[in-house]
């Protein structure tokens, strides 16, 4: 069966995440049967580059209302789309935007997205994570009609979907949907950012990350303080900031920033895939938490597990005594 | 304004949650339950409209007896009113109740419970903290046929409407006007959570909960999409555990990070 898989654009390029979801696709189909779609109102460099890529087809779905993205028009567009094919499936990287529209789109006909996909086992069977990364789940889709799946950045790898050799591009096909201003319900803005940021962690060599396990800002004195034994940057995970004991700017995650030092050391942060996303592709990670099957420990090298309130003190004297 | 909140009882972050010997789901027994904070974002964006602009919040949520507690909680921070989908007799196993559902199902389910009031605006939780689906907000404006918009922080209420930012990837924003009535999928922060009073909790015990049977709403189970089994997640790294007391621990991770990591 055929796949339909939905690429996102991201400053002009195709983005990474999208080769990550074609690098799915292919496990679904060989790429003869995979058809790119690109979206929006200018749509022929990013079909150009998805041409480029081991795929059997790129469709351009074109329109002047599909220049900035919105839920309604991109829903209505896809509809139309989908509804003169009969993909088995519909792939879809799993970014804000998939998740703002894809849910409504497939409820449109009659199906579910089984959505943040990290695996595909032969059935298929999609796998995703379940409690904030605690638990794994395999999920089946019964029925007619497509199965829509988005897929978690990350979990497949975009190097395996550039075309073998000299082949010739995929053939480009313009489809034109049939909109209407009038059906375009909400009216968006640019995007904007709240204020400059003034703290780049991406450039930190050392960052100390405490999560919910802190309990209360009054605590943050302690994390402060082995931070400072370390000379590291101060970062936090995205309920600390959302109660307001951080500022934002220091959040680590999908909604906050991307690092990558040399040693990220994750105080009471039990590493729901938000997180991790953020902060994965550090050189050491170090966990310290009070629950030993935190999903945290799963992507460190290092792992206390006890109570930070004893163990963070210890720590800061061990770092200030090997300094000495 | 009326609004309808949409809020989900889910395992407590903290509870420790073990696989249930059927491998479909964890063992439910002896959980600790909380509202799923999303959801709690939601209602205090609610509860904040309707202290600017006046109206009326309604409580919705689906499943068996024990969601109960967190309705209450909900009326005890302020809802006026509750609607209960009650799930315990449906479909096949012990408790499987909402579990026979998948996310279209429930959307329904709570699209049926919702018509007849013809909110304003529904809110929800962008997400739970337990099956961490993100679509139900996003399904119950396209079944209601309602203009929708997802991982809102703030709204706005307008003449023509309503204003709302919305968070976009690495720290961007940007705001969406829409009209009411409107489908909203709060994301978490956005405000600052209210705790219930002693006198709210005395009040909530007055307050109407109505229960709704699931099968009275006309909505089959049929899911497309099944969770057919659990597992505990694989390590991707090898991790080394650093036991012993709290010093020995932390003298002996230095003693790592210094001669085998080299981050020291």
């Amino acid at each position: 069966m055929s796949v339909l898989l939905v690429l996102e654009q991201s400053g002009g390029k195709v983005s990474r995440l999208s080769w990550e979801a074609l690098a799915a696709a292919h496990r679904l189909a060989p790429a003869q049967e995979i058809t790119a779609v690109v979206i929006g109102a200018e749509t022929d460099a990013l079909a150009a580059e998805a041409a480029a890529k081991s795929v059997g087809k790129v469709v351009r779905v074109e329109h002047p209302l599909l220049k900035t993205y919105t839920a309604d028009g991109y829903s209505k567009a896809l509809h139309q789309l989908i509804q003169g094919q009969s993909p088995g499936q519909i792939v879809f990287p799993h970014t804000y935007q998939v998740r703002d529209y894809a849910p409504a789109l497939a409820c449109r006909m009659g199906q579910v997205l089984i959505g943040d996909v990290t695996g595909i086992a032969d059935g298929p069977v999609f796998m995703r994570q379940l409690l904030q990364g605690r638990l794994n789940g395999s999920y089946r889709h019964s029925g007619n009609g497509p199965c829509f799946v988005s897929v978690q950045a990350g979990a497949f790898r975009a190097d395996s979907v550039e075309t073998q050799g000299n082949a010739a591009p995929a053939p480009i096909e313009l489809f034109t949907p049939a909109l209407d201003a009038a059906q375009i319900r909400t009216v968006p803005s640019e995007p904007f950012r709240e204020s400059a940021q003034t703290v780049d962690l991406g450039s930190a060599q050392r960052i100390v990350s405490v999560g919910r396990g802190i309990k209360g800002a009054e605590n943050l004195p302690l994390i402060e303080a082995l931070a400072g034994a370390l000379g590291a940057e101060l970062a936090a995970s995205r309920p600390i900031c959302d109660n307001g004991w951080m500022p934002m700017e220091r959040q680590v995650g999908s909604s906050g920033q991307t690092v990558a030092p040399k040693l990220y050391l994750a105080v009471g942060i039990s590493g729901a895939i938000q997180h991790l996303v953020g902060m994965k592709g550090s050189q050491c990670i170090v966990a310290i938490n009070k629950d030993p099957d935190a999903p945290i420990f799963e992507v460190a090298d290092y792992g206390i597990a006890g109570d930070l309130f004893e163990v963070v003190p210890a720590l800061t004297e061990a770092v200030k005594a090997a300094k000495q | 304004m009326k609004i309808v909140v949409a809020i989900k009882q889910v395992p407590d972050r903290d509870a420790p949650v073990r696989i249930a010997a059927d491998g479909k789901w964890i063992e439910e027994r002896e959980l600790q339950w909380a509202m799923n904070e999303p959801d709690a974002y939601a209602l205090e964006e609610a509860l904040q409209l309707k202290e600017k602009h006046g109206g009326e919040v309604i409580v919705l949520s689906a499943g068996p007896e024990r969601v109960g507690s967190t309705i209450r909680e909900a009326l005890a921070k302020g809802a006026d009113r509750a609607i209960h989908i009650v799930c315990d007799d449906l479909g096949a196993g012990a408790g499987g109740g909402l579990r026979n559902f998948d996310a279209l199902g429930v959307a329904r389910l709570l699209a049926e419970a919702i018509k007849p009031e013809s909110p304003d605006l529904v809110l929800t939780g962008l997400q739970s903290e337990d099956l961490g689906l993100c679509q139900t907000g996003v399904i119950l404006a396209e079944l209601l046929g309602l203009p929708h918009a997802t991982l809102i922080l703030h709204v706005e209420k307008t003449d023509a409407g309503l204003k709302v930012k919305r968070e976009l990837e690495e720290g961007w924003f940007q705001s969406i006007e829409m009209p009411l009535p409107a489908v909203l999928a709060m994301q978490s922060g956005g405000n600052k959570l209210r705790y219930a009073t002693l006198m709210g909790i005395k009040r909530a015990k007055t307050k109407e909960l109505r229960a709704v049977n699931a099968a009275e709403l006309g909505v089959e189970a049929a899911p497309v999409a099944t969770l057919e089994q659990i597992s505990a997640p694989k390590k991707q790294k090898s991790t080394q555990m650093l036991g012993g007391s709290a010093k020995e621990a932390a003298t002996a991770l230095v003693e790592k990070l210094k001669t085998e990591a080299r981050v020291l």
